[in-house]
């Protein structure tokens, strides 16, 4: 008998303090099982976020910083530079990289850092409780936004993924969604494309991934990943935005 | 080695260059541009990284990530950038991780001038972000002891894990005085606990200031106060001028004590037995020296560019043993020696304010 | 020849993994584990064919799966 399927050597066995059916694990685990297809274990560095995922260190074995709300990119800017050779990747939510770290974002894909982001997008604030995102959908309910998410009140929920295709720096830019197997193999070959891109130094390299909220939506686990295939998906559409052509 | 002219800005960054410096992160903000402007000129010379951050946010996170990684860093800012700071100060405090920071304070609050003033010396000494923490504070007061506190600041940041503040103004970042560049060294310290990947390592490292547990965080944060107690047993300085007999003891710091000596020696000429205490470490404080200044001396002066800011850390020295007395310009106006003896002989005859 | 094994100590009951799988044999267990949740769990073990998606579908890496090497 052989293993076909197992934790993958990169993920700690500490299990996850995500309520059920949220779909954070999932994206954990694909890191891991990348960075360990890649065996970069050794190599790679990982700058935590503040929002649910703020203990996400407790995970994985391997290096791990954590620190302010939004300016992952920054913290994650300042350990390229001084380890060029070490792989860096950033891990931010909605909150984290749509609101508060916009500008650190933004100016990380401005200058090109040669490190890969993450971006979890689930369209709500999870650890806060509930409350409006800058990706909430209009219509959308959230404790801030009780009637829905309305234009004239909120604005327009923000295509993070699109608008930093933009910059020339951002050499990747690919969403993927996690809500049902297939759209998984396919976001981790996303991911490991994002990190490949660092390890070839090509520059920055950014994945949105959808992700659920059962918890927040007020919704089951299954009823949630139909919410964001029949929600999210129209609104953010899946594929590569931008691909450089190196890999 | 024989002396050069250096202006106060550049000084910073060559003593932080010859102390093993080799990442800066900054934005913009006068007056202290001249800092940011000779570190891009001279950290590619010696294999390092000057970066203009897109904010002051940015850069002291930039500082956080680089630190974290194992490395000697700088950043430096000024009044409106130091409060865009304060964030990282906190992170970095909290996360135990050595940084030197350089404020050339202006003239406040908001957006305030581009004049000198010592008006961030609360935001700097009692705290500034949030949370239970220290910042260790030191202020230069000639170019010379810009150089020599910028060495020492980098050495107590890795001795202490903790971040550094060199707290100067516009007076000194922008005058020119002959330095000596003494043999500083890179007394850079193994850092084990560095993230920077694990190969070689057998176990991983981690960064962070989450103590989620309440009962955790009490620990840690006397874990902390036990290290800013052993700071402040070890690590005051302070210079005594005129001091042996002095009957009037004036206390000030950085440009501040540069015009109140002038005031020391105008007043010996009219035969008033005057001292200068000049706090040199800001936090710790030399709370110890001014109280036992306070068993001898018949009052205390305090000479500040700010409204009464340093005097609270005086008045809590001499603990109401003595009268404390200030002397105050703000808002970017500098003491005048004259002005400072006219309110030392008010002070002699039983005034003062 | 297959296995297909749940920790179920790690299970969160999120159901995901129900639905993922094909041959339709991943329940819900009726006793609760040490987290307060209904744990899943495979009844009948012959009919899993080693797919995986379950394991796929799972935030929890919760199941191992084993298969027969081809020779």
């Amino acid at each position: 008998m052989r293993k076909v399927f197992s934790k993958p050597a990169s993920l700690s066995d500490k299990p996850f303090h995500y309520c059920p059916g949220c779909t954070h694990g999932i994206i954990h685990r694909l890191i891991a099982e990348v960075i360990d297809e890649l065996n970069i274990k050794e190599e790679v560095i990982g700058i935590a976020p503040i929002g649910c995922a703020v203990f996400m260190y407790d995970y994985f074995d391997f290096d791990f910083l954590g620190g302010a709300h939004g300016r992952a990119p920054a913290v994650a800017t300042g350990v390229k530079r001084v380890h060029p050779d070490k792989m860096v990747f950033t891990y931010q939510g909605d909150g984290d990289a749509a609101a508060i770290g916009t500008a650190e974002i933004v100016h990380a894909a401005a200058r090109s850092e040669k490190i890969t982001s993450l971006f979890i997008n689930n369209a709500i604030y999870g650890m806060t409780g509930g409350q409006m995102a800058p990706t909430t959908l209009l219509g959308q309910e959230s404790t801030t936004s009780p009637e829905g998410r309305s234009k004239e009140m909120a604005g327009y929920p923000i295509r993070l993924t699109e608008m930093l295709a933009t910059l020339e720096g951002t050499v990747y830019a690919a969403r993927v969604s996690v809500h049902d197997v297939k759209h998984i193999i396919q976001a981790k070959k996303v991911i490991k494309r994002a990190f490949e891109i660092q390890q070839k130094k090509v520059g920055f390299a950014l994945v949105e991934v959808l992700s659920t909220c059962p918890t927040n939506w007020g919704l089951t686990p299954i009823e949630a990943t139909k919410w964001l295939e029949q929600n999210m998906i129209p609104y953010y559409p899946l594929g590569e935005i931008k691909v450089p052509k190196e890999v | 080695m024989s002396k050069i002219l250096m202006k106060g800005n550049e000084a910073f960054g060559e003593a932080a260059v010859l102390a093993g410096c080799k990442y800066f992160f900054g934005y913009p903000i006068t007056p202290q541009s001249e800092l940011p402007h000779y570190m891009a000129k001279r950290l590619p010379e010696v294999g390092g990284v000057f970066l203009q951050a897109e904010s002051e946010i940015a850069a002291i996170n930039m500082v956080y990530g680089a630190a974290g990684a194992g490395a000697r860093v700088m950043t430096s800012s000024s009044g409106p950038g130091i409060s865009l700071k304060m964030e990282g100060v906190s992170y970095l405090a909290g996360a135990e991780l050595p940084a030197v920071l350089v404020n050339v304070v202006r003239g406040g609050p908001g957006l305030g001038n581009i004049a000198p003033a010592q008006s961030d010396y609360f935001q700097a000494t009692k705290g500034g972000g949030h949370g239970d923490y220290r910042l260790i504070v030191l202020a230069p007061s000639s170019v010379q002891e810009i150089v020599d506190l910028t060495a020492k600041a980098f050495d107590l940041a890795d001795q202490y894990m903790n971040p550094v503040m060199l707290l100067a103004d516009g007076i000194l970042g922008q005058m020119m005085e002959p330095v000596e560049l003494k043999d500083i060294k890179p007394n850079i310290p193994a850092k084990p606990w560095a993230v920077n990947g694990m190969k070689g390592r057998a176990y991983r490292n981690l960064i962070v200031s989450v103590h989620i547990v309440a009962e955790d965080n009490e620990k840690f944060n006397l874990t902390l106060q036990a290290k800013y107690d052993k700071i402040f047993q070890n690590e005051v300085l302070y210079e005594n001028y005129k001091m042996d007999d002095a009957e009037f003891v004036m206390v000030a710091y950085g440009s501040s004590a540069r015009l109140a000596k002038g005031a020391v020696d105008k007043a010996r000429e009219k035969g008033l037995k005057v001292g200068l205490i000049r706090p040199i470490t800001l936090w710790p404080f030399p709370s110890e020296r001014l109280a036992e200044a306070a068993t001898t001396a018949k009052a205390f002066l305090t000479v500040e560019m700010s409204l009464g800011q340093m005097v609270e850390d005086v008045r809590l020295a001499v603990n109401g043993v003595k009268p404390v007395y200030l002397y105050t310009r703000t808002g970017g106006m500098v003491p005048v020696v004259k002005d400072i003896v006219v309110e030392l002989e008010k002070i002699v005859q039983g005034g003062g304010k | 020849m297959t296995k297909v094994t749940f920790r179920e100590e790690r299970c969160m009951g999120c159901e995901l993994c129900v639905h993922a799988c094909p041959q339709r044999i991943v329940t819900m267990a009726k006793h609760i584990n040490a987290g307060g949740f209904h744990p899943a769990t495979v009844v009948q073990q012959d009919k899993c064919t080693g797919c995986a998606m379950c394991a796929l579908m799972c935030p929890d890496v919760v199941i191992e799966v084993e298969r027969e090497e081809k020779q």
